[in-house]
């Protein structure tokens, strides 16, 4: 009986150091693509979606901003997913 | 040759003031010639770690604004010869670490001839940690296993890789060393703490030591004394074989409890 509580309890925390790399892991991918931008670059990309907004219908994801330095110059690239036309 | 060094996390309490200190005083035991100064202005701390804060006359400011010159304000170490303390200033001037003013200071150490300069930065990313890590040759990344800590040495690397002046200079990148302190081995094994390898593979840095969590860290600050000092201390013999790295040796990791060799410390270790 002991064996086994202290099996849950292991397991359950086992999940604790998991979920905290897991976590990190999430947070700092994406830290790591903003960095180095403009500190504008996510205010542009909520104006550019609700300029968008104003004539489809598009969801947060779908606006997706990206600079790249390519030699001397950067690069901004905007891809933006629109939704299926609907018929 | 002399080299600059920052002691910095991002994190504040993690240890950035006891590892520049034993670092410091190890690198100083190896018969180095080195300096350690305190970038916390406003909030000086290291001269207490180090043990000569009844000693202080002089500050870093007071250097930067000519009311005295580095020698005059140098500390020197009564245990360990070759090692010099330059306290922070304890001005509420937040500005008063220019960058001209620190690199002046700076290339004063240099020109009295010291081997290492070991910047112990202040927490958070604002002047005086940029200053700290600005000018620097090799960056000691001081992480916790801890979630907040890990994050704010990642963003740590990113200015390190973009603010400092050899990346505006274009010239070789600092070289970084990851420094895990308040390592709880035991913890780890029950799952309830990040493992070495963990963090290894999120930061991907070259490990520079673990230093385990200790009793006599605090011990060893009541006293003034730099853990390193204390030979019978594990936390003490940690700090001694990150120096012994540092130089170049190889150095098995000890205190890591279960030492089975994960693929992130065979490549990063």
């Amino acid at each position: 009986m002991r064996r086994l509580f202290e099996y849950f309890r292991s397991s359950r925390s086992k999940r604790s150091a998991q979920l905290a790399k897991e976590r990190l892991q999430i947070v700092i991918a994406h830290e790591r693509a903003t960095r180095g931008g403009p500190d504008y670059l996510p205010r542009m990309r909520q104006d550019i979606l609700e300029v968008i907004r104003k004539y489809v219908d598009v969801g947060d994801q779908d606006v997706k901003v990206n600079l790249e330095n390519e030699g001397d110059y950067e690069v901004l690239e905007l891809n933006i997913t629109l939704p299926d036309r609907p018929s | 040759m002399s080299k600059i060094i920052v002691v910095t996390s991002g994190k504040g309490g993690v240890g950035k003031t006891t590892s520049s200190a034993s670092l410091a005083t190890g690198l100083a035991q190896r018969g180095y010639k080195t300096a350690v100064i305190d970038f916390d202005v406003g909030l000086r701390n290291l001269d207490l770690i180090m043990g000569c804060e009844r000693r202080v006359v002089y500050d870093f400011v007071n250097v930067i604004n000519g009311d005295a010159t580095l020698k005059q304000a140098l500390i020197k170490d009564k245990r360990v010869p070759d090692l010099s303390i330059l306290p922070a200033s304890q001005t509420r001037d937040k500005q008063a670490l220019t960058q001209e003013g620190v690199q002046q200071v700076l290339e004063g150490v240099k020109e009295l001839g010291y081997d290492y300069v070991v910047c112990d930065s202040p927490a958070g990313i604002e002047q005086g940690a940029l200053m700290a890590m600005y000018f620097a040759d090799e960056a000691v990344v001081v992480t916790n296993p801890e979630v907040s800590s890990v994050r704010d040495s990642d963003r740590i690397l990113g200015i390190l890789q973009s603010k400092s002046r050899r990346a505006e200079e274009g010239q070789d990148p600092v070289r970084e060393h990851l420094l895990i302190t308040r390592y709880d081995a035991n913890r780890v094994n029950t799952g309830d703490m990040l493992a070495l390898d963990d963090i290894l593979e999120i930061l991907a840095i070259p490990l520079l030591g673990v230093i385990p969590e200790s009793e006599t860290v605090l011990t060893a600050s009541n006293a003034g004394a730099p853990i390193i000092l204390e030979e019978k201390a594990a936390a003490g013999l940690a700090y001694a074989d990150a120096v012994a790295r540092f130089l170049g040796e190889e150095r098995p990791y000890r205190f890591l409890g279960n030492n089975k060799k994960g693929f992130f410390r065979k490549l990063f270790g």
